[in-house]
């Protein structure tokens, strides 16, 4: 089956750039996580992140983009296509707790639907990368439950980061320009039907915690 | 007067032999065989190709591995070796074969629980302490020195322990 290149670049261009940006951020708490565990698993996510995002630009080398360092390292600010959710600076641990959870329970569901992608290299590396994002899902969430019932303080710092990235994670499902394209050729089932799913698994592990969520259709995407 | 042409011809299971000398970088207890990386291997002539896999997409250790293969088959008088990763048959644990099981044992790393392609994350919960065998442990954290381990503490022998986890 002949799958449009553009809107497939396009869509591989958006995930690995947002995979790319936030390793980089997560890297940045290498040396000062809050506790030992922290520090390696955030460490440890950006290199799977960096890592996958390397995979993903290696697939858009095959499609006849640049090499994959160059692509990754040598663009200007203007030809990147990520969120602007994954560029935020790191803030405080909660803060960057609660744009783990929210950007990593999208990508677990985004790369689960990928499997089924006509592109039969990005299928086969979704099926690989969704089980690594499982590690990632389920450290983000053991968290969410647990500092979302802590004490006072941890409840009110989970929630004021919630209600500043809520907008910038609904940011994340923006769709491409050739969306109609990449559902048609089914390349991938658009992000109307991720942001769906991943407001269900939200509000999954929401309801473990006395967290609030705004009512997601009323919120204004950054 | 008769001259032979003498080929030794190399066959998959010499490779395989072969291959059996290249150990991960971060494990060097296991080798690229029995870590179950190594996909495919086919042989033209003097040329041997070798499709690989690796564990963990952002594996830092692949590029060591494919450098290692070429020099340990060219060891072997290999003229021409080419090193392929791709994800066609992608990695599992399941893959690591018996005696690669024992040798992280002995390491010290709690070998991953064989499972039916979905991974229960509920079996982290207790695995077995490589040290002492009891499975009164717990999970300390998903994530350990390198991207395939985690962490556990043994409530038993009281040490702390690695392992590698199951995808």
């Amino acid at each position: 089956m002949m799958t449009n290149t553009e809107a497939l670049k396009e869509l591989i261009y958006k995930m690995a750039d947002d995979q790319l940006i936030l390793g980089h951020r997560n890297s940045e708490w290498t040396g000062f996580g809050p506790l030992l565990e922290e520090d390696i698993a955030f460490s440890s996510m950006a290199q799977d992140k960096v890592g996958q995002s390397y995979a993903l630009y290696q697939i858009l080398n095959d499609l006849g983009e640049g090499d994959p360092d160059t692509v990754a390292f040598m663009r200007n600010a203007d030809q990147f296509h990520n969120s602007q959710l994954v560029e935020l600076p790191n803030g405080e641990y909660d803060f960057s707790l609660v744009r783990h959870f929210l950007f990593d329970t999208a990508e677990a569901i985004r790369f689960q639907m990928l499997t089924n992608c006509s592109h039969e290299p990005l299928a086969q590396l979704a099926n690989k990368i969704k089980g690594e994002l499982r590690y990632h899902t389920m450290h983000a969430d053991i968290w969410i439950k647990q500092l979302g019932r802590a004490t006072e303080e941890s409840v009110s710092k989970l929630q004021d980061s919630l209600d500043r990235l809520i907008p910038y994670a609904i940011g994340v499902f923006e769709p491409s320009p050739m969306e109609d394209q990449i559902i048609e050729d089914k390349i991938f089932e658009g992000e109307g039907k991720l942001r769906q799913q991943w407001e269900e698994a939200i509000l999954v592990v929401k309801s473990k915690t006395p967290l609030n969520l705004p009512y997601f259709s009323l919120v204004k995407p950054v | 007067m008769v001259k032979y042409n003498v080929r030794i011809m190399v066959t998959e299971e010499n490779v395989k032999e072969w291959l059996d000398e290249v150990k991960d970088p971060e494990i060097p207890v296991l080798s690229l065989i029995d870590l179950g990386v190594i996909t495919k291997i086919d042989i033209h002539e003097s040329l041997v190709k070798v499709a690989m896999t690796p564990t963990f997409v952002g594996c830092p250790a692949i590029d060591y591995m494919k450098n290692d293969i070429v020099e340990v088959l060219q060891k072997h008088g290999v003229k021409e070796v080419e090193v392929d990763v791709n994800f066609e048959q992608s990695w599992n644990s399941n893959k690591i074969t018996q005696k690669g099981r024992k040798a992280l044992k002995e390491f010290g790393l709690a070998p991953p629980p064989k499972h039916v392609l979905i991974v229960d994350l509920d079996i982290l919960e207790h695995v077995q302490c490589p040290n002492c065998n009891s499975t009164n442990t717990e999970l300390k954290s998903p994530f350990g020195p390198t991207a395939c381990r985690s962490i556990h503490h043994c409530f038993d022998c009281k040490e702390t322990f690695e392992q590698f986890k199951p995808l």
